[in-house]
């Protein structure tokens, strides 16, 4: 009986299975790295990279949408670290509405969500009952627009972070840190900036990584917002250019592999995935 | 001592701090009702006004009687299911391979990996990847012609369809039904197996009768993720055809931009029909996922 399990036959099966996957996820990048590398004819160059790189709006657009994500994960770490500590401590009964809300974005899709936004703060602030109107609308104004599309992608990566972030929490002991500290005079500022952060931070970075690979690349919120960021950029590049556009898409899957691969090595394969479309 | 002893035990300890600890979460709460609640609130109540601000359900009666509305409903649901189901059976094969078919470990973490990579490889340049794939000058498209004479656009192919745009959602589909099945295909007991072949099953019986039944609510409820996955999908579709597929995504897109403005209210009705399909399959999804954790845990 033990042997026969042991021979069982070579798995012809699972490795056609494999194979095949394997195929799917390489030919695409494959056939993007080889036409990025033919701008020149009959060699294969790198001159597609040069000039992608070279072209200054660019750099001020993927610095820009760098800028966005390093503010929303800022942002959603702030929000939700006190958050999910305060319901894990102080307010369990709060914890399956929280939850609840969590997955909302799930529900409405970014092309929803920036609908819905751009309804409700296109128009001035309107006091409720009254005709009292407050303040420009927010779309007018760069600064209101920032706010505007750094809040919708806090609500798309809600799921992820908020996830990462009560896990983390799971696996310390939240109460005892939280005593023991204040037991040595913290306050609570001092718990959570220096006790329970450093304590969460592999599940705050595989957060804020997933946060990074969803907001680089974005392109609905950014263009219906307005906003000059990265994937408005690529996709007009793509609109004239064949060879560029090429090129930065094999860059851009090279830092999404890079952020999942950091996940994957800190979180031992843990690490929740799946991202906006 | 005596007094308080008296009275029937209380089922909240300190009753006035208990409302004060709900405002360690109001910052929260005011973050969904500006960002997630407010936007659907106004979708919801814009659904149904019309023009001069009264209430009405003619909106929502469009949304069924408005035959274009109607076909780019069904041309989302069924690239939706199309690429669910066929992404959901190899996604499921894969999974398969590497946990329970018998391929070495260190392929897991490695599938695992590019699976997170291409769940969340999407959007433009998932278009363009597929452009140099796929296009009419493609990478694929020239070896099919050149090694193997077969010109996949002379017989009906072409990647601005139903069909093409289906094989390119696959490619985020079929990993996020990897990364979901995984662990469910990791419960399988070793137990059962065991149970199942010394009562004299073979593979074919096994599979059949005790694994799949078992996984079963996990496959469907995984399938209809990965319809929600497409359901919602917006930026691949517009950067791939440009809008020429009207899914109902690039139709709501073309609300928002003002392309087609004869009624405002009738994309806030559009987005609503939208979300109750989400919604129902998001609760689909969770009901199942229900089911499956009595068996796996």
């Amino acid at each position: 009986m033990n042997i026969s399990v042991r021979l069982r036959k070579f798995p012809f099966w699972s490795w056609l299975w494999f194979i095949l996957g394997v195929l799917y996820f390489v030919l695409p990048l494959f056939a993007t790295l080889e036409f990025s590398l033919g701008m020149q004819r009959d060699v294969l160059s790198l001159k597609a990279y040069q000039k992608a790189f070279a072209d200054p709006k660019f750099w001020q657009t993927f610095g820009y949408s760098v800028f966005l994500a390093v503010m929303t994960i800022i942002v959603s770490i702030i929000l939700i670290v006190p958050t999910a500590y305060w319901i894990r401590l102080r307010l369990p009964e709060a914890r399956r509405i929280v939850e609840f809300i969590t997955l909302l974005p799930f529900v409405i899709p970014a092309i929803i969500l920036v609908f819905g936004l751009i309804r409700v703060y296109s128009t001035p602030f309107h006091i409720p009952f009254t005709n009292i109107y407050l303040g420009q609308p927010l779309t007018n104004f760069k600064f209101g627009t920032n706010i505007l599309i750094i809040g919708g992608y806090m609500v798309l990566g809600l799921p992820y972070m908020y996830r990462s972030v009560d896990t983390g929490m799971r696996t310390v002991d939240v109460r005892t840190l939280t005593e023991a500290a204040q037991s040595l005079g913290a306050n609570w500022f001092v718990v959570i900036a220096r006790v329970i952060l450093p304590n969460i931070r592999t599940a705050l970075l595989s957060g804020s990584l997933l946060t990074f690979a969803i907001v680089v690349g974005e392109v609905v919120l950014a263009s219906f917002l307005g906003v000059q960021a990265f994937g408005p950029y690529l996709f007009l590049l793509g609109q004239h250019r064949a060879y560029e556009p090429a090129a930065l898409t094999f860059t851009t899957f090279l830092m999404t592999w890079a952020a999942m691969g950091i996940i994957q090595l800190v979180t031992g394969g843990q690490g929740q995935t799946a991202g906006a479309h | 001592m005596s007094e308080t002893a008296l009275q029937p035990p209380s089922k909240t300890p300190t009753p006035r701090s208990n409302w004060k600890n709900w405002i360690g979460v109001v910052p929260f709460f005011l973050f969904a009702i500006m960002f997630i609640f407010l936007p659907s609130v106004r979708l919801f109540i814009g659904s149904f006004t019309n023009e001069e601000g009264h209430f009405t359900l003619d909106n929502v009666r469009q949304l069924f009687t408005q035959q274009y509305i109607i076909n780019s409903y069904l041309l989302s649901i069924r690239i939706s299911a199309t690429t669910a189901l066929g992404g959901g059976i190899f996604g499921f094969l894969l999974a398969y391979s590497v946990t329970v078919g018998g391929l070495p470990k260190s392929l897991r973490s490695a599938l695992i990996t590019f699976s997170g990579v291409a769940s969340n490889f999407a959007g433009v340049p998932l278009a363009f990847a597929f452009v140099a794939t796929l296009g009419r000058t493609g990478f694929v498209t020239t070896i099919l012609k050149d090694v193997f004479g077969l010109n996949i656009y002379d017989a009906g192919f072409n990647l601005y369809s139903f069909l093409g745009l289906s094989l390119t959602y696959m490619y985020f589909q079929f990993p996020l039904m990897v990364l979901v099945m995984a662990p469910a295909l990791d419960g399988l007991k070793r137990e059962w197996r065991e149970a199942a072949e010394n009562l004299g099953a073979n593979s074919i019986q096994y599979w059949l009768r005790v694994a799949l039944p078992i996984l079963l609510p996990s496959i469907l409820g995984a399938m209809i993720l990965l319809f929600g996955n497409a359901f919602g999908a917006y930026a691949t579709a517009y950067a791939l055809t440009g809008g020429r597929l009207p899914i109902i995504t690039i139709q709501i897109g073309a609300q928002v931009r003002g392309d087609v403005l004869h009624n405002p209210n009738l994309g806030n009705a559009m987005a609503m029909g939208m979300v109750v399909i989400m919604a129902i399959s998001l609760a689909g999804y969770s009901w199942l996922q229900g089911k499956t954790e009595r068996w796996l845990r």
